[in-house]
């Protein structure tokens, strides 16, 4: 173990491996500064975590017997972060263009050398229903993104399987973790239904076609129960059904995630799930701002895309946008605010961004303009975990939630705070360096529009 | 006793005092009502619908009262094809698809309702696409500007069709350009209008077959039979409304020779066709046509933007209508709703084109459209009862120098021309303030290395 993590260290230039071969099972971390998030905040207190659980926090703890300590002075302590719409832990699971929820979103192409995507023709044909998958199944430890997420004091994420029309099973995961099976917290958390995809070619080409799709194949995945159901009573009389993974796909869905960039979109989503008798929880929702009233009235819960809609630099420069335009970019920002006014419950996404410490960014614009750092914060932990049905074991520092911390230099929101280490399961992570070793090491990726975003005046 | 008795008296004039608030009454104007003449008169508003229309109408105190002397006031235009304020038209991918339907996708917030609205119209016939044999399900609207997506749709309307002949379902099934040895065009049947014949009929068949294998299921049940009840089929269900005529069909067609072939399909199938939509070789079989009691929604003066529209004449429509055929005139539009805003000059052609009375040429764009939608006793003339779909006009409607001045749509006023011009300085000064704000918020936001020093 000790020379597995030594070669790789030096192969990937990577500093964020557990240190240890053993990790050690009992760790406190003392006289830091603890946001609960549940409760709280202590200026001064101690967490004890205890074979990957959070055994005890407080400002008064006695320090268990052979605990290796970390001297929390001048450190804040908040639960860790969790990444609510995401693909992280799934290698080449980033979708090629971005999916702000619902509007125009690009198929996403196969790579190259792969076969001609199946042809679809006609409802019965479900090439772009890929309801059997499950991130659970897809998940690896081995995804280079997962450094630059804890970097950023990332620990968990809602991570979802997403070519085709019909995605697949997210499952929230651990960012960090012995094997992929351990990484898994959740396996099946809800089934994504996007209003693109891709994989397939030939119907449904169109929105109303996507809708009437999912309509059919939901009607057919009830008729499949229906006739599992009679046939298990009367197998003499009723033909037996045919297996269908793509409709026992769909039977097993708790939820589902359902794209809504704005009102319009909203309505169409709500609808829809409510003829699909599940669950929604919509993502996307660029202009959330819009959308509170609606979401807190049908008790929503979203997961908010926060990569703000900008001007196209490239654009002509001669062109003026429309009025909505301007105000979409204009007023995007503030949605989170809006949300919390109205009482919606969400999570936020890193779904587009490639550096994950652009999430947190994008969070500390919607705080200048009116946001509370505590409510910004909810959405990244404990909202999130509760969206996602972990919020009995994610989210929060509490005495039996899992150990999932981010440790930093000072508030998570200011641009000079430094993630310091974070905890996955009671095991210590450190953050990659700054700048990468090596032209191609593991530091967080940094696509060529975001890079001069580094040299923001603070 | 009395006590109660004044009760009930005040209750009651409470009642009466927020009717009468609720009541519009649109004086001294020259009334186009369409079905019964022409007249100088007031037109009484309440509830959403026409109370009163005539000469000398009692008006309730308290009414708000619209003096619209020297104007004109007809009923809201209808629109028999359109295209607007859905997000998305077709579903090209395959030559049946009317699974889908263009009510799904409704877009309240396109702006193309409102310009709709500008141009009088109040009702507007959204159809799915023209890239099918059997396409998609359409969409009834009112333009209910700044309501959402359920509250524009016509509710009482019944639930259409579209089917489309000719060039645009065939098209997908030729193979086109250049093509490489070995290369293999993705093809969808049919590439013939023999082809689109044959879909239709092929879909009709398995239409009935569906219905079938449901009757036999409900046959099976009522006995006391246990049985698996069919697979709920959405491409099919639609086409057995067709056929059981509780679905009206909206058929584009251009060609003499493909409007008697879905003539014949639809006798040999037993179902009726609502509406032939473009129709510009309508006057070469127009006995045909009044014969089946199909109606035709129509161009006054547009063609020969592809080759099955050119052999058209601008007295298409007033051919069709004097052997009897229900004629309406139609935008076709889109994105842009450019000849939405002006069908009232389309309508005024026709009186050159044809020799039509204004009366006539007025039906077809109001009561036509609304019988050829079977929604004639909801809108489309103004009649007491009907939904108070109204436009103003500062003159005749049928001259192009006319302007809408005000829409009333079920009595609640969705456009104003006074206060559209007032508000555009307004939103200027909005737009203004927005691009500031940005410049400002970027200037703040830009990394060091892009600032001017």
């Amino acid at each position: 173990m000790l020379l597995k993590s030594l070669s790789l260290f030096v192969l990937a230039g990577a500093a964020f491996l557990p240190l240890q071969a053993e990790p050690p099972s009992l760790i406190a971390i003392q006289d830091a500064r603890i946001i609960t998030v549940s409760g709280a905040v202590l200026e001064k207190g101690t967490v004890v975590l205890r074979d990957g659980i959070i055994a005890d926090v407080g400002a008064a703890i006695t320090i268990p017997k052979g605990a290796w300590v970390v001297d929390g002075k001048g450190l804040t302590v908040y639960p860790g972060l969790i990444d609510g719409f995401s693909t992280w832990g799934i290698p080449d699971g980033a979708p090629v263009a971005a999916t702000p929820g619902g509007r125009a979103a690009a198929p996403v192409s196969a790579p190259a050398g792969t076969p001609a995507p199946a042809r679809s023709q006609g409802p019965a044909d479900r090439p772009g229903t890929n309801s059997w998958v499950t991130a659970a199944d897809l998940v690896k430890t081995s995804d280079r993104r997962l450094d630059a997420a804890r970097g950023a004091g990332f620990t968990s994420a809602a991570t979802f399987p997403r070519p085709g029309l019909v995605g697949g099973h997210g499952a929230l995961v651990n960012l960090a973790g012995e094997n992929a099976g351990r990484m898994v917290v959740e396996p099946g958390i809800g089934l994504l239904l996007s209003m693109g995809g891709g994989g397939y070619t030939g119907y449904p080409t169109s929105s109303m076609g996507m809708i009437s799709y999912y309509r059919q194949l939901w009607i057919d995945a009830g008729h499949y129960k229906l006739n599992k159901e009679m046939y298990a009573q009367s197998p003499a009389t009723i033909e037996r059904p045919g297996y269908d993974r793509a409709l026992e796909g769909v039977l097993a869905a708790k939820k589902v995630f359902l794209p809504a960039a704005g009102p319009m979109q909203l309505e169409r989503a709500l609808k829809l799930a409510a003829e699909l008798k599940a669950t929604p929880v919509i993502y996307g929702a660029v202009e959330g701002y819009r959308m509170a009233a609606t979401l807190k009235k049908t008790s929503t819960p979203v997961i908010l895309n926060v990569k703000w809609p900008v001007k196209d630099r490239e654009a002509d420069p001669e062109r003026v946008d429309s009025i909505r335009t301007l105000e979409l970019r204009d007023k995007a920002p503030e949605s989170p605010a809006a949300l919390v006014a109205a009482g919606v419950k969400f999570a936020v996404s890193s779904d587009g961004i490639d550096n994950p410490k652009d999430v947190i960014k994008a969070l500390k614009r919607s705080i200048d303009l009116g946001l509370k750092k505590e409510d910004a914060l909810r959405a990244l932990t404990l909202s999130a975990a509760e969206i996602h049905g972990v919020g009995a074991r994610l989210g929060s520092i509490d005495k039996g939630k899992i150990a999932n911390l981010v440790v930093t230099n000072g508030d998570l929101f200011d641009d000079k705070t430094k993630v310091q280490m974070v905890f996955i399961d009671g095991v210590k992570y450190l953050p990659p360096p700054e700048t990468p070793p090596t032209p191609r090491g593991g530091a967080a990726p940094t696509a060529p529009g975001n890079e001069t975003q580094e040299e923001v005046e603070h | 006793m009395r006590i109660l008795l004044i009760g009930a008296w005040s209750a009651a004039f409470c009642l009466t005092a927020g009717f009468a608030q609720d009541v519009t009454v649109i004086q001294n104007a020259t009334i186009h009502t369409v079905t019964k003449g022409t007249m100088k008169g007031s037109i009484v508003i309440r509830d959403g619908k026409i109370a009163e229309v005539g000469e000398k109408v009692m008006t309730p105190s308290g009414a708000r009262v619209i003096d619209a002397a020297g104007k004109h006031v007809i009923p809201g235009i209808i629109d028999c094809h359109t295209h607007i304020a859905v997000d998305a038209i077709n579903e090209g991918s395959v030559s049946v698809s009317s699974m889908v339907g263009v009510g799904d996708v409704v877009n309240s917030e396109g702006k193309d309702i409102y310009r709709a609205l500008a141009g009088g119209v109040t009702t507007a016939n959204v159809l799915h696409g023209s890239a099918n044999a059997i396409g998609g399900k359409n969409v009834l609207l009112k333009m209910r500007w700044g309501k959402d997506a359920d509250a524009l749709v016509f509710q009482e309307a019944l639930p259409s069709i579209k089917f489309a002949l000719g060039e645009n379902p065939k098209r997908a099934g030729q193979a086109t350009g250049f093509q490489a040895p070995g290369a293999q065009q993705n093809l969808r049947y049919p590439g013939t209008r023999m082809g689109v014949e044959d879909v239709i009929r092929e879909a009709f068949l398995r239409a009935q077959e569906y219905q079938k294998e449901w009757k036999a299921y409900e046959a099976k049940k009522s006995k006391g039979e246990a049985a698996l009840p069919p697979r709920r089929d959405l491409q099919m269900e639609p086409l057995v409304e067709v056929l059981e005529g509780k679905r009206l069909v909206h058929a584009h067609c251009y060609r003499a020779d493909e409007i008697l072939m879905l003539l014949r399909v639809a006798e040999e199938f037993h179902f009726k066709i609502a509406t032939l939509q473009h129709v510009l070789e309508g006057y070469k079989l127009a006995k045909e046509i009044a014969a089946a009691g199909v109606g035709a929604s129509t161009f006054s003066d547009w063609w020969s933007y592809k080759v099955e529209a050119y052999d058209a004449i601008p007295y298409n429509a007033a051919i069709m209508h004097k052997k009897g055929v229900l004629v309406s005139l139609n935008s076709d539009d889109a994105g842009g709703a450019e000849l939405m805003r002006r069908l009232n000059t389309e309508a005024g052609k026709m009186m050159k084109y044809g020799g039509l009375t204004e009366d006539e040429a007025l039906a077809m764009i109001t009561i036509n459209p609304a019988k050829q939608l079977k929604i004639d006793q909801y809108v489309g003339s103004i009649e007491a009862g009907k939904q108070a779909d109204l436009v103003i006009y500062d003159k005749d409607p049928l001259s192009i120098y006319s302007k809408v001045e005000k829409v009333f749509i079920d009595g609640n006023q969705y456009f104003d021309r006074e206060k559209d011009l007032e508000e555009r300085p307004k939103q200027d000064a909005r737009k203004k303030g927005l691009l500031e704000k940005e410049k400002e918020t970027e200037k703040r936001n830009a990394p060091l290395s892009r600032r001017p020093s």
